[in-house]
């Protein structure tokens, strides 16, 4: 099994990490980063619990390998806040009730997070289009869109 | 032996040349497979189904992540690139948009920032949303590969028709040491609209249970002043065209009346099974539901223009 020797920018922070070829970014966050906010939901791409950004896109990291970041940057859930205060996509979530158990939670934010900068705007069903990928037992969703919207007419997600 | 979360112990090699990859795969057969994004392999790998012992990345090479559109030539795609880059690419919007339509309905917006075109096509789902579209717009597949009739290992390019591209579940017309490299979509007829019509469990982010896609195009050739392309998806060992369907629809003029024969035609061109997503008599009836939808649709709009 090779070891990768790669550089990565996770969350703003230039990090060196060996890799084996079949670490996955999931594992390589939560095992060498210590950055357990991203979580193993279902290993198949399907419910987006393991979402992060890759050079600013939402990937399942759980199908992606850890060399694959090699160069590039990778944004988590423990980078979308600021230094003293939560994002305003965060803060929208905590007033608006959208979570539960919060373990889609991680994923959700940062899907919603990259859907406002591409969209500043969206609707109520690109807000259901963007998050398709990120699955939730909880909520229910209603009030994941209520905070997303209401984070959008703030000014965005940060 | 299952993994989970992790994957089975391989070997992850950056190919650095085409030749060098088809060397390589060609080599080493089963043990080896390419990487593209990883979303059909990782799950399969997940599952036990396949024990690759080296994952060859060649998203990077020359020309897997472009997209080239000319008014004249027509679209090439490479096998590399995105849902997300073919779905929202201004080209392909304007002038092939059923291949945005096709792509755009895959999973979710993560795993389109990631599955490829062409590892979609290799894959040889009878179930590929890119399939059908694939077949209507007369996609040819550019495959690089160990030239058989050289001797000396040189390697060459050939190109199949996507209609003869898929041969049954999971099995193409790729050869052992091969690599899709692009697919090439000739210039449509003029004032062609098409419609991709997928029905799944939910309104999106399923595999699908049903796919159906439509094109229709004015033809003074044809009897009935139209020609129309029927693509399948989910219904049958493979993607396929409906072609008694498009026979029917060439000769009798549009309307509901030959909307109805057509789609009972493609209907009688799907042999479903039933699996966990829905029996085989509903994915048969869906068929001609869908392709009525798709036909009224393509019909207005053809209408209107």
């Amino acid at each position: 099994m090779t070891m990768h020797t790669i550089t990565v920018r996770v969350n703003g922070d230039q990090e060196y990490v060996v890799v084996p070829s079949n670490m996955t970014l999931l594992q390589m966050l939560r095992e060498k980063l210590a950055l357990t906010g991203t979580k193993n939901g279902c290993s198949a791409g399907e419910c987006g619990a393991c979402t992060v950004l890759v050079d600013g896109e939402p990937v399942n990291s759980c199908m992606m390998l850890a060399v694959e970041v090699d160069g590039r940057e990778v944004t988590t859930v423990e980078g979308l806040a600021h230094e003293d205060r939560l994002s305003a996509m965060q803060e929208a979530f905590v007033e608006h009730s959208a979570l539960q158990c919060g373990f889609c939670t991680p994923g959700v934010l940062i899907s919603a997070h990259a859907l406002l900068e591409r969209n500043p705007h969206p609707t109520d069903d690109e807000v259901r289009e963007a998050l398709v990928g990120n699955l939730c037992r909880c909520t229910g969703y209603l009030r994941i869109v209520q905070a997303v919207q209401a984070a959008a007419e703030k000014g965005g997600a940060s | 032996m299952q993994s989970r979360p992790g994957l089975s112990d391989f070997d992850y090699v950056r190919a650095s040349a085409l030749d060098e990859a088809v060397r390589l795969l060609k080599e080493r057969g089963d043990m080896a497979r390419p990487l593209m994004g990883g979303t059909d392999l990782f799950v399969r790998m997940r599952d036990g189904v396949i024990q690759p012992q080296i994952l060859l990345d060649v998203k990077h090479l020359p020309g897997m992540r472009d997209i080239v559109c000319d008014e004249q030539a027509g679209l090439t795609v490479g096998a590399a690139v995105t849902m997300n880059e073919v779905g929202c690419h201004p080209d392909v919007l304007a002038h092939y948009p059923l291949l945005a339509e096709a792509a755009n309905s895959v999973a979710s917006y993560q795993l389109r920032n990631r599955a490829t075109l062409g590892g979609n096509l290799c894959n040889g789902s009878p179930a590929a949303d890119t399939a059908p579209a694939a077949l209507l717009l007369e996609g040819r597949l550019a495959i690089y590969g160990p030239d058989p009739s050289a001797s000396s290992g040189q390697c060459g390019e050939r190109e199949v028709p996507a209609t003869e591209f898929f041969l049954g579940p999971g099995q193409t017309a790729m050869q052992a040491g091969e690599l899709l490299t692009a697919v090439r979509f000739p210039r449509l007829p003029d004032g062609a609209v098409a419609k991709y019509l997928k029905l799944g469990r939910s309104k999106a982010g399923d595999l699908s249970i049903v796919g159906v896609a439509v094109l229709g195009f004015p033809d003074d050739t044809a009897p009935s002043g139209y020609r129309f392309r029927i693509g399948l998806a989910s219904v049958a060992p493979v993607p396929l065209r409906a072609v008694e369907a498009e026979a029917l629809l060439v000769q009798k003029p549009p309307g509901e009346d030959a909307f109805c024969q057509a789609a009972e035609k493609a209907m009688e061109a799907a042999s479903p099974i039933g699996d966990v997503r829905a029996s085989a008599q509903y994915r048969q009836a869906m068929v001609r539901n869908l392709t009525l939808r798709g036909l009224r649709d393509v019909w207005a709009r053809l209408q209107s223009a």
